[in-house]
């Protein structure tokens, strides 16, 4: 398909910039070359006014009317200077974001760091579109600011190039420079579809009988069915509801709960790692110890802990190109 | 939109009080009346956190305020109009910012009007006044420019002040450098400059000098590259009145034919001297009587006239002689022009000069006759004479109120000599000339105005008699405040005993008039002179000097400005603690050699020390940890810090 020249331009844009900024690792010092500096719509508005101050006070030969055109020139002239100072020097440490859900924003944490003795105000950061985040640096201290990045599919999202701009002290020009820290945030699948979870299976003893066993773990509610032990029925719910209920648990050790990816071939692959996340969510609600199986993956039940976000990455990184 | 007090906002209200302030007395009370309640309503709605008003309100508003300078003007654009109507829109406009972009327009507005007060005044204490309100508008763009909330009063007004510090040297650079080229551009609104209120009038009559009287404006300041005239001599020349039409004096239009004097013969020392004219709206140029020398064209009766009105302060040479022959040989046009009388009215001057002039053959007889009946009779020089009745003026003031101010003086007596036969013109100007010993200049007010008359004596030309000097003799040796009576003389020359209000009020008019000498009046000709002084000489070298040094200051600003933004080592409070401990011990007598290290250093000083061995190793053992281990263990640096200060050598 052929593109518009306007996308074509947009790329070699692109281009260009990844070329003068590289993808880098760890602290990203604006250094004096690489920090831009333009006027600004309202510097052009102000140097126009400042033009006219000056035709203004030779028509009336005003001396003071000079001084003032000329102060304010000199201010312009000095502003700049300060813009481009404002940002020179400045050291972003790009940290590690948290992992989201795909749909959500993704939130990279910039770390501004200002190692001169001069405070540094109105830094914006934000992706070349606006709508970013503005923070000042103090002298000798840092600054975190969380950039909000929409995040709509799974898998590994990089830190998109950053812009990092300031119009500081008088918005008369903007001093830029890019930055492509090289992070990246893990974008888990939507949680998403109603299948129900999957029988827990332990062993040759399965279904109710073994869930009853379980002692440790509270799982939910069930209908009273004759034959269940009078201390796991829910007392306290009969006056409401009129209908006896039963307390189920689950012992983690004896029974676990395989999410696999093979029960749920008749789905697209990636409606199945939505409801594989869901179920992901739900079985660490309810506490149960689970597993994960993907072709190719099998990540066993685990109760020390991280058990969710193990399965999660799996689940994002699943036959990801990224 | 929140309910909290808007510091942002308040502070834009105060900035802009600030900036329209000193037009509230030029505008027509209505405007300032309701550019204040406009601003006092913003304050409280910044205040209280209330809502804009609405689109119509507003509209209705800018409507009724351009309505109201109509009304009061007649018209929207001019100077006083164009500038009411910015005063009230500024104000309006104020109503309905709202947004980033909104606040940097209505700033860059608030640079805009200060401009425009200058066109009203120029005086030292409205430069500083205006130079305070640039500072605080400049804060405000700080602030404006920090959107994440207010900045700190405090930051905002140290960083405008420094921002304004850094464009000075830019500015002074421009200011010295910039090409002025002649104005005006496009010609000026009437209302522009100066009314002619402070200066002489194309015309005399009774009352127009006296008025001046009680002004303490300056006219024009002159230093004297030698000696200034004695007082008896400071007469400046100003315009020259031939045509008399029994109410008032003027040129007239058979003087306006005629060419400058050609035949003078110039006698004595030439007086040179630069002249500090304050604009006055008129064509004359005043010069120490006679010019030589000097700007403009000299006219029939030999004053100085400029093509163009002078609308802004001009500074000029001039060479004149107090010793001189005006044209003892003038050919008729001008003598004829010189005699020139109404033809009816005031019966008793003209039998009195008809007396004189069949009593007493020569004319010089005659004019002493009448500078006698000046000084012999009841005459009173006053500021406050008794009106003149009826259509012979100068029959009433000669023979029945004889009291008046130098005009009446010089009309009657021109007139009596014209009577008489004898060609006479009134000459309007100044007499006096204060000395300023701080600056070693003359100041000539406006309250020095004067008029005497001239009358032509064949083989002498034309002779200066001052008629008022008959009358009173002070005025010409002392000045006015000497001639008049003490219930009568203006405010501004009592001056007896208060010796130190007048040195300070010497010592603030040589300000001024250094203000005035290099700064407002630095326009195209003092830039050239100035500027071939230090090896400029045209345009070109001008801009190209304009263009380096510009480019160098700029530089030089930008290099200081990245310098103190380079990045710094942080100071390590070890470091800072390890130091604290070795100057310890060497007051205590062991100095650590510069090649020494921080273990070997321990070693000697726990050698040199035994008892506080311990204490020595153990700091310089957390001290080694931390600067040279990984970062040490948590708490080590505290542990440090503490043992440093808790350490007390034995003292030597």
């Amino acid at each position: 398909m052929p593109l518009r020249p306007g996308q074509r331009l947009r790329e070699r844009f692109q281009d260009w910039l990844a070329r003068r900024a590289p993808r880098q690792r760890g602290v990203i010092e604006l250094h004096r070359r690489r920090v831009y500096i333009l006027p600004t719509r309202g510097g052009g508005y102000f140097g126009l006014m400042v033009f006219t101050m000056l035709l203004g006070s030779m028509n009336y030969s005003n001396s003071l009317g000079f001084a003032l055109t000329f102060l304010l020139a000199g201010l312009g002239f000095v502003s700049m200077h300060h813009s481009h100072r404002n940002l020179v020097n400045l050291r972003l440490r790009p940290a590690r974001p948290a992992p989201v859900f795909a749909g959500d924003d993704a939130v990279f944490p910039v770390i501004l760091s200002n190692p001169s003795a001069t405070a540094r105000y109105t830094i914006y950061l934000d992706t070349g579109e606006g709508g970013g985040p503005v923070t000042d640096v103090p002298p000798g201290g840092e600054t975190t600011v969380r950039l909000p990045v929409p995040a709509p599919r799974r898998g590994r999202l990089t830190c998109p190039r950053l812009r990092i701009y300031t119009e500081y002290p008088m918005g008369l020009f903007r001093a830029w420079s890019w930055a492509a820290p090289d992070r990246h945030c893990l974008v888990y699948p939507r949680p998403a579809g109603d299948l129900p979870v999957p029988a827990p299976r332990a062993g040759a003893a399965a279904g109710r009988a073994a869930l009853q066993a379980g002692r440790e773990d509270f799982v939910g509610l069930r209908r009273y069915a004759r034959g269940d032990p009078p201390r796991q029925i829910h007392w306290k719910a009969y006056p409401r509801s009129g209908e006896l209920m039963t307390k189920v648990f689950a012992d983690p050790r004896e029974h676990t709960l395989w999410l696999d990816a093979a029960d749920l071939t008749h789905l697209p692959v990636e409606t199945r790692l939505s409801q594989l996340a869901r179920w992901v969510l739900v079985a660490e609600r309810r506490g149960l110890a689970y597993g994960l199986r993907l072709p190719g993956v099998e990540i066993p039940p685990d109760t020390a802990g991280g058990q969710r976000e193990r399965c999660l990455r799996a689940l994002a990184l699943y036959d990801h190109a990224g | 939109m929140t309910m909290r007090a808007d510091l942002q906002r308040l502070r834009l209200v105060a900035v802009m009080a600030v900036v329209c302030a000193p037009h509230f007395a030029r505008v027509p009370a209505w405007i300032g009346t309701f550019a204040s309640a406009v601003l006092l309503w913003q304050a409280l709605a910044a205040w209280r956190g209330w809502r804009a008003p609405g689109r119509y309100l507003r509209l209705g508003l800018a409507l009724l305020a351009f309505a109201g300078v109509y009304a009061s003007f007649g018209r929207v654009n001019g100077l006083e109009a164009g500038v009411a109507l910015l005063v009230a829109m500024l104000t309006l406009k104020l109503t309905e910012t709202r947004s980033h972009r909104d606040v940097m327009v209505l700033l860059g507005l608030c640079y805009f009007l200060l401009v425009t007060h200058f066109l009203f005044s120029q005086a030292i204490f409205m430069a500083l006044y205006l130079a305070l309100a640039a500072w605080l508008i400049t804060a405000c763009f700080l602030d404006a420019n920090h959107p994440q909330g207010p900045l700190a009063t405090r930051a905002a007004l140290r960083n405008g002040a420094a921002l304004l510090a850094q464009a000075l040297p830019v500015a002074a650079l421009l200011f010295v450098l910039f090409p002025r080229i002649p104005g005006p551009l496009w010609g000026l609104p009437d209302d522009a400059g100066v009314s002619g209120s402070s200066g002489l009038s194309e015309s005399m009559s009774p009352g127009s000098i006296s008025r001046l009287a009680l002004s303490d404006e300056v006219a024009f300041r002159v230093r004297f590259d030698g000696d200034a005239p004695p007082p008896s001599q400071r007469y400046w020349r100003g315009p020259v009145f031939w045509y008399f039409n029994g109410g008032e004096w003027r040129t007239g239009r058979a003087a306006e034919a005629l060419a400058a004097p050609g035949e003078i013969d110039w006698r004595g020392e030439p007086k040179q001297y630069e002249l500090t004219l304050e604009p006055h709206g008129g064509h004359w140029l005043p010069a120490l009587d006679l010019p030589r020398r000097g700007p403009g064209r000299p006219d029939a009766g030999g004053a100085l006239r400029a093509p163009d009105e002078v609308r802004h302060r001009r500074l000029y040479r001039a060479v004149s002689h107090t010793d001189y022959r005006l044209q003892p040989d003038a050919p008729v046009a001008y003598r004829e022009a010189a005699l020139q009388l109404p033809a009816r009215g005031n019966p008793r001057a003209r039998e009195l000069a008809e007396r004189w002039r069949a009593q007493v053959p020569d004319p010089a007889a005659i004019v002493d006759t009448a500078l006698r009946r000046f000084r012999d009779e009841p005459y009173r020089y006053t500021l406050q004479p008794p009106p003149l009745r009826g259509g012979d003026r100068i029959d009433d003031f000669l023979f029945e109120s004889r009291a008046g101010f130098c005009e009446h003086y010089a009309g009657a007596f021109t007139f009596l000599m014209r009577a008489a036969g004898i060609p006479a013109r009134v000459v309007t100007g100044y007499l006096g000339g204060e000395r300023n010993d701080f600056g070693d200049y003359l100041i000539v007010r406006a309250s020095d105005a004067h008029a005497w008359t001239e009358v032509w004596l064949a083989g002498r030309g034309w002779v200066r008699v001052d008629p008022t000097g008959a009358v009173s003799p002070a005025r010409v040796e002392r000045g006015l405040g000497a001639a008049l009576g003490p219930d009568e003389r203006p405010a501004h020359l009592m001056r007896g005993g208060m010796v130190l209000r007048y040195r300070l009020e010497a010592a603030w008019d040589m300000a001024n008039a250094y203000w005035d000498r290099w700064f407002l009046a630095y326009g195209p000709e003092l830039q050239q002179s100035v500027l071939s002084r230090i090896g400029l000489p045209d345009l070109r070298a001008m801009i190209l000097a304009l263009t380096g040094s510009l480019t160098a200051l700029l530089a030089l600003i930008g290099a200081i400005l990245l310098w103190r933004a380079r990045p710094r080592a942080p100071a390590d409070p070890a470091v800072a603690a390890w130091r604290g401990f070795c100057r310890r011990l060497a007051r205590a007598g062991i100095e650590r050699r510069p090649d020494e290290g921080p273990a070997a250093f321990a070693r000697r000083a726990a050698a040199a020390q035994p008892e506080r061995a311990a204490e020595i190793r153990r700091i310089a053992a957390l001290y080694i940890e931390l600067r040279y281990r990984d970062a040490g263990a948590p708490g080590t640096r505290r542990r440090l810090l503490r043992a440093v200060r808790e350490f007390r050598p034995r003292s030597a």
